[in-house]
């Protein structure tokens, strides 16, 4: 990226808001895998790469895949947040790699929420 | 699409560990990837930056940044305000703006996840702050055992440098500032500020006597301002929403919200952030969840090795700088520890000086050989060999190294000692005067024996004993010899008729 003004910070808000928000022509769906010290040290990484080998292997694009440090509750993680067009967000809870799989095809392709394994729906609020 | 079961699915609002949380300094958690500055951009990031640098005199951001009642998060309250207001009066062209990113307490990992998850608003912080008082450039002593932490920090600082938010002529605007990041040894006395400058330039991590303070002769002798990894991620919502806007929430003397690591014998073990002025009741019970295992609160430690503990009694207490030092604690970093009533007082104390006395650098006598005794009588007292007095020993020494240390570190050391003892004298008495460890913890003070009624004289105990403690004739009742048993409890534990137990 190049230098900015001040006025590009606005410029690039904007954008990134219409990048990342869904919509119908894609991503329809955004998975965040969290992955601060304590999703790593529970296993974190062995739940992405489950994601991205699922992902390669079903072939579709219209999904947004991302990762965030911690989000607070460590004694649950590994988290995941599935997010879905028109839906709100839902929270996943001590994830491993079969879990992984399983949300994948089941929540993500399908639509179906994967109850036993969830933690919570929506999001918190920031001030 | 049918959602049958949505309604039967807790929003987070409805789950206590985050409905009673206040996200300021936390704020972008789980929703952004640290390592595309975009994404904090897009969370209205370096606007605060833009509007200090474009739209304020220096003059005016330390007005703000006093206004709103900030105080050092490092663990001492200091208000932040008032340091950047001594600095910038310091003359010189010289002067640096550090972040104290050692993070040392055992137990405390709130900057960690604050630098792992969103280290462009420390980055901002930095550069707010260097407007205020006049510095060009910075470090960030960050802790080496954090290799996450200094990784997205990287990524951060290459990009901000990449569009121009640091380094030579920040957004347009002329102001330079830019910064490097120095990694910590492994020093706890290192996270103390003149130990830290002392670090930086190069020497074996030992703190300096004040007066001269760091605003007027810091690093390198030239002022500087040390702020923590939490204060400085404040300011830039400080900047952008106003003074006003940050007081709003917390006590009279404590604004602003809190960021604790809670962990050790609580449910929900994670990084909370809750406006000041919180109980402590509500800290373990709602969000943490309450005790595992339904056993009872014993106290929570609150500021690691320089701080105390808070007893049950004391649960309904606010917690705020002033509350809680008025409890005999220090609010500290943010590191919370849980203990429950299996917990011996008198070894976490122990615990505590031990580490106090390893990490002690040695420069100033009342810390080197003061840690050095304490943690001698409490080790004694554990082992069963406490003596009448040493209670009131370990008080007076606790006044003669708190007043006479060189820095915080022996000046705050004692503090857990104290505030064990007085909410735990029956505990300490216990060990000196009956021999005994109330919660079965202190290993010398356990007394393994044979019921003879029980004991079908089968031999296994005699077997599996390492030091041949426990004997006796077949099928005959055994005995364990005192004198020679090591507690290592294998016998209880192999015992198919339980016979054996513990006292």
């Amino acid at each position: 990226m190049a230098k900015l003004t001040k006025e590009d910070l606005k410029k690039i808000k904007d954008k990134v808001l219409a990048e990342s928000t869904l919509k119908e022509d894609g991503p329809k769906t955004r998975v965040t895998v969290h992955m601060g010290t304590c999703g790593i040290a529970s296993g974190a990484k062995d739940v992405m790469n489950a994601l991205t080998a699922e992902i390669a292997a079903a072939g579709i694009k219209d999904l947004a895949v991302t990762t965030s440090g911690c989000m607070g509750m460590c004694s649950r993680e590994p988290l995941v947040t599935v997010e879905c067009l028109g839906r709100e967000p839902i929270k996943y809870e001590h994830m491993d790699a079969e879990k992984m799989k399983l949300v994948f095809q089941e929540h993500v392709l399908k639509g179906e929420i994967q109850t036993p394994f969830v933690l919570a729906r929506g999001a918190e609020n920031a001030e | 699409m049918e959602e049958p079961n949505i309604s039967s699915i807790p929003t987070m609002q409805e789950i206590p560990f985050f409905a009673h949380q206040k996200l300021r300094v936390l704020r972008n958690r789980g929703i952004i990837n640290p390592g595309k500055i975009e994404e904090y951009i897009a969370r209205d990031g370096y606007l605060g930056l833009a509007k200090a640098l474009t739209e304020m005199t220096p003059a005016e951001i330390i007005k703000e940044v006093t206004a709103s009642g900030l105080r050092g998060r490092g663990g001492a309250g200091f208000p932040t305000g008032l340091k950047w207001q001594f600095c910038s009066q310091s003359r010189g062209d010289v002067k640096y703006v550090l972040c104290n990113a050692d993070e040392g307490d055992p137990g405390a990992f709130m900057d960690r996840s604050v630098l792992e998850a969103d280290p462009h608003a420390v980055l901002e912080g930095m550069v707010i702050a260097a407007r205020a008082i006049g510095a060009h450039y910075g470090y960030i002593y960050c802790r080496a055992e954090y290799p996450l932490a200094i990784h997205q920090l990287n990524i951060a600082i290459a990009q901000a440098r990449e569009c121009g938010l640091l380094g030579q002529d920040i957004l347009g605007t002329g102001f330079d500032f830019d910064l490097e990041i120095y990694q910590g040894a492994g020093a706890f006395v290192c996270g103390e500020e003149t130990a830290l400058m002392t670090s930086i330039e190069g020497k074996r991590g030992m703190p300096r006597p004040r007066p001269p303070f760091p605003a007027i002769a810091g690093l390198w002798g030239k002022p500087s301002v040390l702020n923590n990894v939490e204060t400085l991620a404040s300011i830039a919502q400080i900047i952008l929403k106003g003074a006003a806007w940050y007081a709003s929430v917390g006590t009279e003397k404590s604004k602003g919200t809190k960021v604790f690591a809670l962990t050790g014998d609580v449910n929900n073990v994670g990084l909370v952030e809750v406006p000041m002025g919180t109980t402590l009741r509500t800290i373990v019970y709602e969000i943490g969840g309450g005790i595992p295992g339904g056993k009872k609160f014993k106290a929570a430690q609150l500021g690691g090795p320089s701080g105390g503990c808070i007893p049950a009694e004391h649960l309904d207490a606010p917690v705020d700088y002033e509350k809680v030092a008025e409890l005999g604690a220090i609010m500290g970093s943010g590191g919370l520890i849980v203990m429950n009533e299996d917990k011996c007082i008198v070894d976490i104390a122990r615990f505590f000086i031990d580490f106090c006395q390893d990490e002690s650098c040695g420069k100033c006598t009342p810390c080197r050989e003061g840690t050095k005794r304490m943690l001698q009588i409490l080790t004694r007292i554990t082992e069963g060999k406490g003596k009448e007095g040493d209670i009131e020993l370990l008080q007076e020494m606790a006044v003669i190294i708190k007043n006479s240390s060189l820095c915080g570190l022996g000046q705050t050391a004692p503090n857990p000692i104290l505030s064990t003892i007085r909410y735990f004298r029956d505990e300490y008495e216990a060990h000196i005067k009956e021999g005994r460890c109330p919660a079965g913890v202190c290993t010398a003070l356990k007394r393994y024996t044979i019921d003879a009624e029980k004991c079908t004289g089968c031999g296994v105990c005699a077997k599996v004993c390492p030091t041949k403690a426990a004997k006796g004739e077949k099928k005959q009742p055994h005995e364990i010899d005192e004198a020679i048993c090591i507690k290592c409890g294998i016998c209880m534990e192999k015992c198919k008729f339980e016979a054996i137990s513990v006292s």
